[in-house]
């Protein structure tokens, strides 16, 4: 029987506040009928923390970077980077060009860093844990980088307005293109392990699929997007930085596959690749990078003054590694903090695109599907199902969730 | 579809919504080593125009990718600006696109977009619970991220007396942040 044309009573599932798939609180009320999903909606602001309040009327800029760095724990460069360059435009900051590929580093640093995190849940929700292990210790390669250079595994406070605050060395370039072997001979074992792997393929094929029309219709962004076909990324379109200097192109799955689903599997590709595309960048960038300062104006009371007396807006993108994030700034002369501060995440956008990508699917894939998103929230573990013909509510916590989906990855073994 | 330049694309507005354009204007800054122009344009728009604005932006681009809308408290009026980036899927030919409209605090309503973009309600809906813009005809008027638990009427983006100022607690032993000197 198809969706929808049930006589039978559906049932809702709330799904968090506190979520089974990633790491931050979201809500996903599930209306079910049988195991398939009709609807859903999405409710968020569970960690709502009034960030963008805070630097309107609590933090002058240069506090509000390291709280904008604190925005995500895993995208600490490009919400500060967005911020920084929003507001150089407002105030008419220069920066010096070496400042430029050292945020681009930094940047692909993280969104490798992120994949990869990345590649290992999706591993796990799948419950292919031997996987997860084996992402996550490959991921520990570019934290250890990151730390080397940055000084820091994660929030890296590399940023300030009109520059950075950390040289790379050149003693720092051996170490670095280490690394950047490690991740390039590394690449086609992970290749095979997520794109050859039937267990993957018949988890991941056609599930959640998100056509090209609807992608570009609710405004999804990222890889979410590019897995649909749109080849649409912020370094390539309107780049920023020192990726203006670069020839970056989006990738789609097309690429590899010669086709696009727009499914789960399509948004592994694109992460795949998105990895080999970031080391091939930051080894350009450190070819590239040119001699000379790193920050234009490195005391902090004349910065401050003149951030102070600055009137003016900005607008300014990152593609952060699940989409693209914006930061709108305006600022008043004489005014110390922020007058206007709209920060809009990736995941805002591509929440919107979960309705969609859920539907019809079975509760075994919710976990990998909405995680196939990298939806930015934190998490957890139970979930609480309401039957609504009785009004009685029996938790399901997320080991009974993760069960489901690992069982249903054993029978397709069978 | 033909590609404009972005003084084009301002000159399309200003013909398209005549009495209704209020002024239009280019931002270039070059970056990197290259030089490359980051470009942004800025429309300002009257109320009665705006839905007719976001029209011609299809006109541009068959699918215009919504950002977001940001919102000021300027003291008698609030601006919205939504956020728009059209010629996207092109090296160096994206161009972020901002439409500005002022609404007097008198009259704080606009119109719902999202017949036009299914995207736009969670910007429409954050609108809505943040600054206190009423939107006309949205689908779905719920609050997005602010709680329940908050009492109608406030709105936190706002720097007149509907602010949440008044539901800030200073723990005790902590002086209140003075105001910001103005001026």
């Amino acid at each position: 029987m198809a969706v929808g044309e049930t006589k039978k009573a559906t049932y809702t599932i709330p799904v968090g506040p506190i979520h089974p798939a990633l790491k931050e609180p979201v809500q996903l009320v599930l209306e079910v009928d049988g195991e398939k999903v009709v609807n859903t909606d999405v409710r968020a602001g569970q960690v709502h923390r009034s960030i963008e309040w805070l630097g309107m009327n609590r933090n002058n800029p240069v506090q509000t970077i390291y709280l904008a760095e604190r925005i995500c724990g895993i995208c600490n460069i490009c919400h500060p980077f967005c911020l920084v360059m929003a507001i150089e435009q407002a105030a008419n900051i220069a920066v010096p060009d070496r400042a430029e590929y050292i945020r681009v580093i930094a940047a692909e640093m993280e969104r490798i860093h992120s994949h990869m995190l990345w590649a290992g849940v999706a591993a796990h929700e799948i419950g292919f844990d031997t996987v997860f292990y084996f992402t996550w210790r490959v991921r520990e390669e570019i934290m250890d980088l990151i730390e080397y250079v940055f000084g820091n595994r994660v929030t890296k406070a590399a940023l300030q307005f009109g520059g950075v605050r950390r040289d790379i060395t050149a003693e720092q370039l051996p170490r670095i293109r280490q690394s950047l072997e490690y991740y390039k001979n590394i690449f086609e074992q992970l290749r095979r392990i997520f794109l050859e792997d039937k267990t993957v393929q018949a988890r991941t094929r056609n599930v959640g699929v998100l056509s090209t029309e609807d992608a570009l219709k609710l405004v999804t962004v990222g890889p979410s997007t590019r897995a649909s076909g749109v080849p649409k990324d912020v370094r390539q379109d309107q780049p920023y930085s020192a990726y203006a200097d670069l020839d970056i192109k989006a990738i789609t799955p097309d690429i590899i596959t010669g086709m696009v689903v727009g499914d789960v599997y399509d948004r592994i590709v694109v992460r795949l690749l998105e990895v080999k595309q970031s080391v091939e960048i930051i080894e350009e960038c450190i070819e590239k990078m040119p001699e000379g300062p790193t920050m234009s104006e490195p005391k902090m009371p004349r910065l401050l003054r003149l951030l102070t007396a600055a009137e003016g807006e900005g607008v300014a993108r990152v593609e952060a590694p699940r989409g693209e994030d914006i930061h709108y700034v305006r600022l008043e002369a004489g005014q110390e903090t922020m007058s206007t501060w709209k920060v809009r995440a990736p995941t805002y956008a591509n929440l919107m695109a979960v309705p969609t990508i859920l539907k019809g699917m079975q509760i075994a894939d919710v976990p990998i599907t909405f995680a196939s998103l990298d939806p930015c929230m934190s998490c957890t573990n139970r979930i609480a199902i309401t039957d609504r013909a009785t009004r009685r509510t029996s938790v399901l916590d997320y080991e009974e969730l993760h069960r489901l989906s690992v069982e249903k990855t054993k029978e397709l073994q069978r | 579809m033909e590609r404009l330049s972005p003084q084009a694309i301002i000159d399309s507005f200003r013909k398209e919504l005549g009495g209704g354009f209020v002024n239009g204007w280019v931002y270039e800054r070059e970056v990197a080593v290259k030089k490359n122009k980051f470009r942004s344009l800025w429309v300002e728009v009257k109320k009665d125009a705006f839905r007719d604005a976001v029209k011609h932006v299809f006109s541009l681009q068959e699918y215009p990718h919504f950002v977001i809308i940001s919102s000021s408290d300027l003291g008698g009026e609030v601006e919205l600006i939504y956020h728009f980036t059209v010629y996207y899927g092109h090296h160096l030919e994206e161009l972020s696109l901002g439409i500005r409209v002022k609404l007097p605090k008198s009259d704080l309503s606009i119109p719902t977009i999202t017949d036009l973009i299914p995207g736009a309600i969670f910007m429409e809906r954050e609108t809505q619970e943040m600054m206190g813009v009423k939107v006309v005809d949205i689908p779905d008027g719920r609050r997005l991220f602010i709680s329940e638990d908050v009492p109608e009427g406030v709105y936190p983006w706002r720097k007149d007396e509907t602010g949440p100022q008044k539901l800030l607690r200073v723990l005790p032993g902590r002086e209140p942040k003075r105001a910001d000197k103005k001026g």
